[in-house]
């Protein structure tokens, strides 16, 4: 693809670099010169040109066949809301980048939010393979790819995400708190969905597991820090765990599409791994010393207590989307 | 042990003598080499200056990660930014071999005491400027900070052959996305033209002031710290330049940019070093507003440095129990 849209009038001489040789003659390190060269090549045809940033197809070559006796518009449902939770918390944590304590902070945070963004890719555009009515309409010479047309063209009572992911970031530990939660319950589903009978899913899911290992573990760590750091530490810590535990419960509650996808043999049920995920986190509870918090869970809202995998969020979601979206709203045949 | 103290008494001179004679040779000085209280002071503030620029950099493009119009281009916002937080760690690192630790580089960044480049006191007013930065301002960075991996202090020249790679990486993304931009529709170039045009002259402003009132350049190229001359730089830049905004389709806002058969050399008009002083000494677009994002996510990580401290100190007492 770069071939097509790289320049071939380029004078690849007016970009040589004129700096340098004088220091070779004194006998220094040549095998510095090729660092010399680092803004030589711009107009130049190589393979490694600006290498990842053309557009592919995260699932390009994969068979995305939907097994037989699969709903596909279960399967779909299902894969967007599980791509909608890494999509809206991704974009929560990236809220962090140049925010955090400390720069070793700020990276792991933006590790965490980039490796989201990649699992909800992988996941919106297994979605949309499998059941295409899923994605909105855009006039037809519009070249967005169908990963950003649910991403960015949907409105928040479309996106199924738990409401988790999408609740305003607070301090430091409100964050790790958050990533705690998040992790060790999504690595549960994960590592059974690793076996589901869609290979497609089974593969992002064994991609994630690896990934979320470290992100409870990093998480994990920073609670027991701050539980065990300062009195003030330890009462932020609390404080944010208090105001997170309401949201704890919905995330195992079973929506229809996650049960017909379990029966099915290619979801996962999440009431399967209450226990699993309440015994991990009691034990890191219990590293930090401090007591699992005691509030029932957050009410659902319309008629029948609809909650984030209905449809119905907090208030925070829609202007969560509205930052998100905007530019890409503004030019919907914008090529990016 | 006498012996020692009785050398450094008298030696001095000849230590200066093999300081000198490093340089003149072109090799490295390391950290535990003796070197002139100036060399040190200079490399300090000059390291601390790029460090600080890494940190604060991260700010005018993070202003677009959240409202990215492609899930691609945010994780490759994403990464850049976080890129620009790993460069400030080496540099930080760098400063902490000559006794000048992050905290306290930090605390007199947002004091206002020490200095970042003053292209980041500009505002990012669109999605575009992403790709911009990347082209122009990452460009002329290297430009800077090419000739910098043979400087003399070695901590220093090593981070910058890594810096300049992922730098140079950023640049062809920058100039990817405007590439791009520039296939896509009429209002996508509109916004591609408006911005180069807002960043050409701070870009060029980016090699300093011209030679003639550039008061450290002397000291700092005699002792290999600084390699090229300001105007030297810049006219590498703009000859850089000129053909790849050719290949882009878009125009530099400068009736006097013109090739000069004579010279070899792109001719163009004297930047406005009035605005270039006013952005230094603090009125630029976005001075306080940096200074104060920064001093905020220092202020209220403060509990987290201490808790991480308090921490270790207890479980260092834990063990001793043991």
């Amino acid at each position: 693809m770069t071939t097509e849209h790289t320049p071939a009038r380029g004078d690849a001489t007016a970009n040589d670099p004129t700096v340098n040789v004088e220091h070779d003659e004194a006998g220094t390190n040549v095998e510095h010169d090729e660092h010399d060269n680092a803004y030589s090549g711009l107009l130049v045809n190589d393979a490694h040109w600006a290498f990842g940033t053309d557009f592919e197809d995260p699932l390009a070559g994969v068979d995305t066949t939907v097994p037989e006796g699969v709903d596909a518009s279960d399967l779909g449902a299902y894969c967007l809301m599980l791509g909608d939770d890494a999509l809206v918390f991704s974009q929560r944590i990236s809220e962090w980048c140049s925010n955090a304590p400390d720069l070793e902070e700020d990276i792991a945070l933006a590790n965490i939010a980039l490796d989201l963004l990649g699992q909800s890719r992988l996941l919106l555009a297994r979605a949309a393979a499998a059941d295409p009515a899923l994605v909105p309409e855009l006039p037809e010479s519009s070249p967005v790819p169908d990963e950003d047309r649910l991403a960015f063209f949907r409105n928040d009572l479309a996106f199924r995400n738990v409401r988790l992911a999408e609740v305003p970031n607070g301090d430091f530990a409100e964050a790790v708190a958050k990533i705690l939660i998040y992790s060790t319950w999504r690595l549960s589903i994960f590592e059974r969905l690793t076996t589901s009978r869609d290979s497609v899913l089974a593969a992002i899911a064994a991609k994630g597991v690896k990934e979320m290992s470290y992100h409870r573990d990093f998480a994990g760590r920073w609670v027991v820090t701050l539980a065990r750091g300062t009195e003030e530490s330890r009462s932020r810590l609390v404080t944010a765990l208090d105001g997170l535990w309401p949201l704890w419960s919905e995330l195992f509650e079973t929506h229809p599409v996650e049960a017909a996808v379990a029966d099915a043999g290619i979801g996962i049920d999440p009431a399967e791994v209450a226990d699993e995920a309440s015994v991990i986190l009691d034990q890191v509870f219990a590293a930090a010393g401090i007591d699992r918090p005691e509030r029932g869970g957050l009410a659902g809202v319309g008629v029948h207590g609809q909650k984030g995998r209905d449809g119905l969020h907090t208030e925070a979601l829609s202007k969560l989307l509205a930052e998100m979206q905007v530019v890409a709203r503004e030019h919907p045949e914008g090529l990016w | 042990m006498t012996t020692q103290m009785n050398d450094s008494r008298f030696d001095e001179a000849q230590l200066q003598e093999q300081f000198d004679a490093t340089i003149e040779a072109k090799d490295r000085i390391e950290p535990r080499d003796w070197m002139p209280e100036a060399y040190r002071k200079t490399l300090i503030r000059q390291v601390a200056q790029h460090a600080h620029s890494e940190i604060i950099g991260m700010q005018p493009e993070g202003n677009w990660i959240s409202r990215a119009p492609s899930l691609r281009r945010k994780a490759i916002l994403l990464a850049k930014v976080q890129d620009e937080a790993g460069h400030g760690l080496y540099l930080y690192s760098a400063t902490e071999t000559l006794g000048a630790t992050r905290n306290e580089l930090t605390e007199k960044l947002v004091a206002g005491k020490q200095k970042y480049s003053s292209i980041f006191n500009y505002p990012t007013l669109s999605y575009t400027d992403v790709g911009t930065i990347g082209w122009l301002v990452d460009g002329a960075a290297i430009c800077n900070q090419v000739p910098l991996c043979r400087t003399s202090f070695g901590p220093y020249g090593r981070a910058m052959i890594r810096i300049c790679k992922e730098e140079s990486f950023h640049q062809r993304q920058g100039y990817e996305l405007l590439m791009t931009m520039m296939r896509g529709t009429d209002a996508q170039r509109e916004m591609v033209q408006e911005s180069v045009n807002r960043f050409w002259w701070p870009a060029l402003m980016m090699f300093g002031p011209p030679d003639d009132n550039s008061p450290n350049t002397e000291q700092s190229m005699a002792w290999g710290i600084k390699t090229h001359t300001n105007d030297e730089l810049r006219q590498k830049f703009v000859d850089m330049s000129v053909p790849q905004a050719e290949a882009l389709g878009v125009t530099f806002p400068d009736e006097n940019l013109t090739w000069n058969e004579e010279r070899g050399h792109y001719d163009f008009s004297t930047p406005n070093w009035d605005e270039f002083w006013d952005v230094v000494k603090g009125n630029g677009p976005c001075n306080t507003q940096r200074i104060a994002h920064r001093k905020r996510a220092w202020d209220e990580g403060a509990w987290v440095r201490e808790a991480a401290l308090a921490f270790a100190e207890n479980q260092t007492a834990e063990e001793a129990v043991k």
